[in-house]
């Protein structure tokens, strides 16, 4: 993976496939220059066996193979900038979910950038329209916000948000929030 | 500054449009977006596809869709076309501008790329 942007696609897909009906991401940049990453979802959540072994690339719930390198990955690029990864998780019905927060120090030379977000954000979208997305990027010069349910609020029943014109909508609407905050 | 009410507007113009789509027989492009996948690239040709098939103006025929790890890691980024009545086309090893091209001739022309497809990669 040579951008965080690609690791939130990947480990965000964990949250709908745990059948979560609201996935949260957010990312909260410091002054001084540390980026938080959490996501946070209400799906079926994981047992307190099955989350000991989720950063160890050798576990997987996948059945055709034996390795699952999603979060191993996206603990590495963590630490390798001098941050982490915090996982915790329940799944104990009627509150069951998942949460997970990664730091990174992006003064380090070892820090990814961040890259094409917008598009993780579009993709992760068109995947799972019927899931509702909260992302914020939260930097000192602004903020980047949407929340699916307000857009779906808008559409009404019937017309998904992996339509084409719903999809191109949400691209111009992210990019033109990160041009005004790149512009302050 | 995009608005609210641009999306009420397309909400108009989908709900014209959408008794049409009903009972079509549709293609689907299918994109495996597991982390063997994106690591080896299928965001930008997942969004290649969706670009092609808005510029030729095929969003009635043809569907993008997302799915998991196909199984064949080692050929990622790998992209399945279905179309009705037709067998399984597998594109192999894809980068944007081969998805460019199989949305050309194959989607818009009909014609398979042979040269993308797994038969070809692993003779």
């Amino acid at each position: 993976m040579k951008e965080l942007s690609l690791n939130i696609l990947d480990v965000a897909k964990n949250s709908t496939a745990a059948g979560a009906s609201l996935v949260k991401i957010s990312l909260d940049l410091s002054e001084s220059g540390m980026l938080t990453l959490s996501i946070v979802d209400n799906g079926c959540g994981m047992s307190e066996e099955t989350l000991l072994g989720v950063t160890d690339p050798f576990y997987t719930t996948r059945k055709t193979r034996k390795v699952g390198m999603g979060l191993p990955l996206l603990k590495m690029a963590a630490e390798m900038t001098g941050g982490g990864l915090t996982i915790t998780s329940s799944d104990k019905a009627g509150e069951s979910g998942t949460s997970l927060v990664a730091t990174f120090d992006t003064n380090s030379i070892d820090c990814m950038p961040l890259g094409d977000i917008v598009s993780t954000i579009c993709i992760l979208i068109a995947g799972s329209p019927e899931v509702d997305f909260v992302f914020t990027d939260t930097r000192p010069k602004g903020r980047v916000a949407l929340a699916t349910s307000e857009l779906r609020e808008v559409l009404g029943e019937g017309i998904s948000l992996a339509e084409l014109e719903v999809q191109q909508w949400i691209k111009e609407y992210l990019e033109e929030q990160y041009r005004e905050i790149e512009n302050l | 500054m995009k608005s609210l009410a641009e999306l009420a507007a397309i909400r108009e113009k989908m709900q014209s449009k959408v008794v049409i789509r009903e009972g079509m027989g549709t293609t689907r492009v299918v994109v495996g977006m597991a982390t063997c996948g994106i690591a080896a690239g299928a965001r930008p040709v997942l969004n290649a596809f969706v670009d092609g098939v808005n510029a030729n103006g095929l969003n009635d025929k043809v569907a993008v869709t997302q799915t998991g790890c196909i199984g064949i890691c080692q050929y990622e980024p790998v992209v399945e076309v279905y179309e009705e009545g037709k067998e399984k086309v597998t594109y192999v090893k894809l980068d944007a501008a081969k998805a460019a091209e199989i949305v050309e001739k194959h989607l818009k022309g009909g014609q398979v790329v042979e040269e993308y497809t797994i038969g070809a990669y692993s003779k």
